[in-house]
């Protein structure tokens, strides 16, 4: 990205961890690496480890990646800059991230962006996409493979389906208060951090964290209910209802 | 009977459709090893293990299942192009990196009934000989990662995974490995890289994955929902199968109807039913609308309009008719929405996520999206629909993977189709639609008083 070009000196390499996270981390990355047949497989899940350790990819991250796989800084950099997922700056507990994909979009996505974005008083990709406060970093995402709750919103990687305006607002506000926020499907939510260590691979050991919100999500029932005879509810604007209600509350 | 109350039974819901993999979503924690099993889990698992490898892949090539990842290519014969004897591991690799506009059948699969996969995955390891196997899902899921971690370990716990499964002498780890947000990382190819610690970038084949796949060795990367279909296959038959669909297109599948509809969801149905009979069993488009365009299969599929409500949803069906079946995702758009819109937004989509490898994707999918943003916006001349479809054209078989494809078919599609619109967007120096009335909420709102929230 163009605007993160310096002209001036070279950066020095990056500081190291400190040696009691160096040691944490080293043991987590190395059952990371056990897993794989070549150790190099391994890069992606660490970048999740470093940035689950300081809520974004540093270059001292990096460099640790690079250390363990006996790889380049260069090489690891050009990895880490690849992927949308790897934070590069320091950024909220909770990314909230709106789909913006052509058809949650089209269903009020836009909407309810612009609305969060007014709410939060915070732009997009740039310097400000994050409240003063740390709790928020808000984006728009592309398609989350949730197109039958249409209009979605992530938070840190959990599915709020059917959101409009007013049940995104609530949940930010909900967030910066320090309320219990569960989505519609997956985990009452965790920090940013905690969720990047469960994408390293390292399963969620919070009680009741793989059943939370139960089976198939409503949407993903239709088919099976009509098939086995199962008169078809009036779900244009209740089932909606009942998600946004439910995680009001 | 009279006839009407025959036609009528034939189309109806029961009739028309086939839960096979969302059969027990209903049933309480439709995810773990015990409801699986109480749903005849694992059954095919042990039906393959007393055949041999060889005959097992013959026979998945005999019930003529084809990938559900979009290119519909035979799994059997994928299967089938893994060299025996070569002294090199073999791997599989399942693509759950769902991420094209409109597909959402993998995800909410691997979040009600994981182990149809894990049961799928063990079988066909046994078939091409590997002992290691790997899950690729995008990352941006985390209860559907939470749910795989889980189905994994109590796989092993019940000897399914580990050494000598059930006896069989057949080892196998499987590991599940999330991904970190590229949605080119669903070419196959890019996959590999990217599992390799690289950039997803895809790779020049020759040498197909087969030959020289993970790590150099030989490799099958199928879809989820290609693997999830084969231990049902095993268990019922393949007589069972192909009773379902048609010669070419035998089976069932998800397809995945979201939008304007009245009912947005799963619907798990042979192969070759059509979107009118879908929406006749689920309320239609949203009360008081008309469907305008649709994909079959996702945004890298030409679109369809209303005249092709009656098309086949099988492989030959829609290739028939133009467009391709992809992922069977079956979004739909009514009268209130732009297709400037619509194609601006996709094409942005595929701008970002081109990956930059090769110069006709990277460049031309760029300058796409400035010409649709400037017609969007009322800036437009009537030559820039020509170049629209000129730089399509110079993207569309000229790039590195499908992705440039993809990228092409909307502009394609949206202009053929639509070009009146295109042109309305440049005579009338901007945007005739308003986007509120497109929302989910905006008939809510005008139709009663409910607070939509």
């Amino acid at each position: 990205m163009t605007e993160n070009v310096s002209l001036g000196m070279p950066q020095l390499p990056a500081p190291e961890y400190p040696a009691e996270v160096h040691a944490r981390l080293e043991e987590d990355a190395r059952a990371i690496i056990a897993r794989y047949p070549d150790s190099r497989s391994a890069l992606l899940p660490m970048l999740h480890l470093v940035q689950s350790e300081e809520g974004h990819v540093t270059r001292t991250g990096m460099r640790f990646c690079a250390e363990l796989l006996g790889l380049t800084t260069a090489e690891v950099t050009a990895v880490a800059t690849f992927y949308t997922m790897y934070r590069r700056k320091p950024s909220g507990d909770y990314q909230v991230g709106v789909c913006t994909n052509t058809l949650c979009a089209v269903m009020g996505g836009d909407a309810i962006f612009e609305e969060l974005k007014q709410h939060l008083g915070v732009g997009n990709n740039g310097a400000d996409d994050t409240t003063a406060d740390g709790k928020i970093t808000l984006e728009h995402i592309e398609c989350n493979a949730a197109c039958d709750f249409a209009p979605v919103v992530m938070v840190n990687w959990e599915f709020f389906d059917n959101q409009t305006p007013e049940s995104a607002k609530r949940m930010v506000d909900d967030l910066r208060a320090g309320r219990t926020v569960e989505p519609t499907r997956g985990a009452p939510l965790c920090t940013f951090k905690e969720t990047a260590r469960i994408l390293a691979g390292f399963p969620d050991e919070r009680p009741g964290a793989v059943e939370a919100t139960g089976g198939a999500g409503p949407a993903s029932l239709v088919g099976l209910r009509l098939a086995k005879g199962e008169a078809p509810h009036h779900r244009i604007v209740h089932p909606r209802g009942e998600a946004t209600r439910q995680e009001g509350e | 009977m009279t006839l009407a109350a025959e036609i009528d039974n034939n189309n109806s819901p029961e009739k028309l459709l086939a839960p096979v993999l969302s059969a027990f979503w209903d049933q309480p924690n439709s995810w773990t090893l015990e409801t699986y099993e109480r749903h005849e889990g694992y059954q095919g698992l042990k039906r393959a293990l007393a055949m041999s490898p060889d005959d097992l892949i013959a026979y998945v090539k005999e019930s003529g299942l084809r990938g559900r990842g979009g290119a519909g290519f035979p799994t059997g014969m994928k299967w089938q192009f893994i060299p025996q004897g070569d002294g090199k591991p073999h791997y599989l690799v399942v693509n759950a990196d769902e991420s094209e506009p409109g597909t959402c059948k993998d995800i909410p699969l691997l979040f009600a009934n994981p182990h149809s996969l894990i049961e799928g995955m063990i079988i066909a390891c046994y078939a091409i000989r590997s002992e290691h196997a790997f899950i690729y899902l995008r990352g941006e899921v985390v209860p559907v990662l939470r749910r795989l971690h889980e189905a994994v370990r109590e796989a092993y716990a019940a000897g399914y995974l580990g050494r000598n499964i059930l006896g069989s002498g057949l080892n196998l780890e499987l590991t599940v490995h999330a991904g970190a947000g590229a949605y080119i990382c669903g070419e196959e190819t890019a996959l590999l890289d990217s599992l390799e610690g690289r950039r997803g970038q895809p790779r020049l084949r020759p040498p197909f994955p087969a030959v020289a796949g993970l790590y150099a060795c030989p490799t099958v990367v199928n879809n989820v929902e290609s693997i999830a279909s084969v231990p049902a296959i095993l268990n019922r038959g393949k007589e069972w199968f192909t009773s379902m669909g048609s010669e070419k297109s035998p089976g069932f599948t998800l397809y995945s109807l979201s939008g304007h509809v009245a009912t947005p969801g799963q619907y798990e149905a042979p192969l070759g039913i059509t979107l009118r009979q879908l929406l006749d069993m689920s309320g239609g488009m949203r009360p008081g609308h008309r469907l305008k365009f649709w994909t079959p299969g996702g945004s890298s599929t030409p679109m369809f309009t209303e005249e092709h409500l009656d098309v086949p949803l099988d492989y030959e069906g829609v290739g028939a008719a133009g467009s391709m079946l992809g992922t069977k995702a079956l979004q739909c758009f009514d009268e209130t929405t732009c297709v400037v819109r619509a194609v601006t937004r996709w094409t942005e989509f595929y701008a970002h996520e081109s990956c930059g490898k090769c110069t006709p994707c990277r460049e031309g999918t760029y300058w796409l999206v400035q010409l649709l943003r400037d017609i969007e916006a009322g800036k437009g001349v009537m030559s820039d629909l020509d170049k629209l479809n000129d730089i399509a054209d110079n993207i569309n078989g000229k790039s590195f993977c499908a992705l440039g494809d993809g990228a092409a078919s909307p502009i394609f599609s949206s202009l053929k189709y639509f070009r009146a619109e295109y042109e309305q967007h440049i005579t009338g120096k901007g945007c005739p639609f308003d986007p509120a009335r497109s929302t989910v909420w905006a008939d809510r709102r005008a139709d009663n008083t409910e607070v939509n929230a």
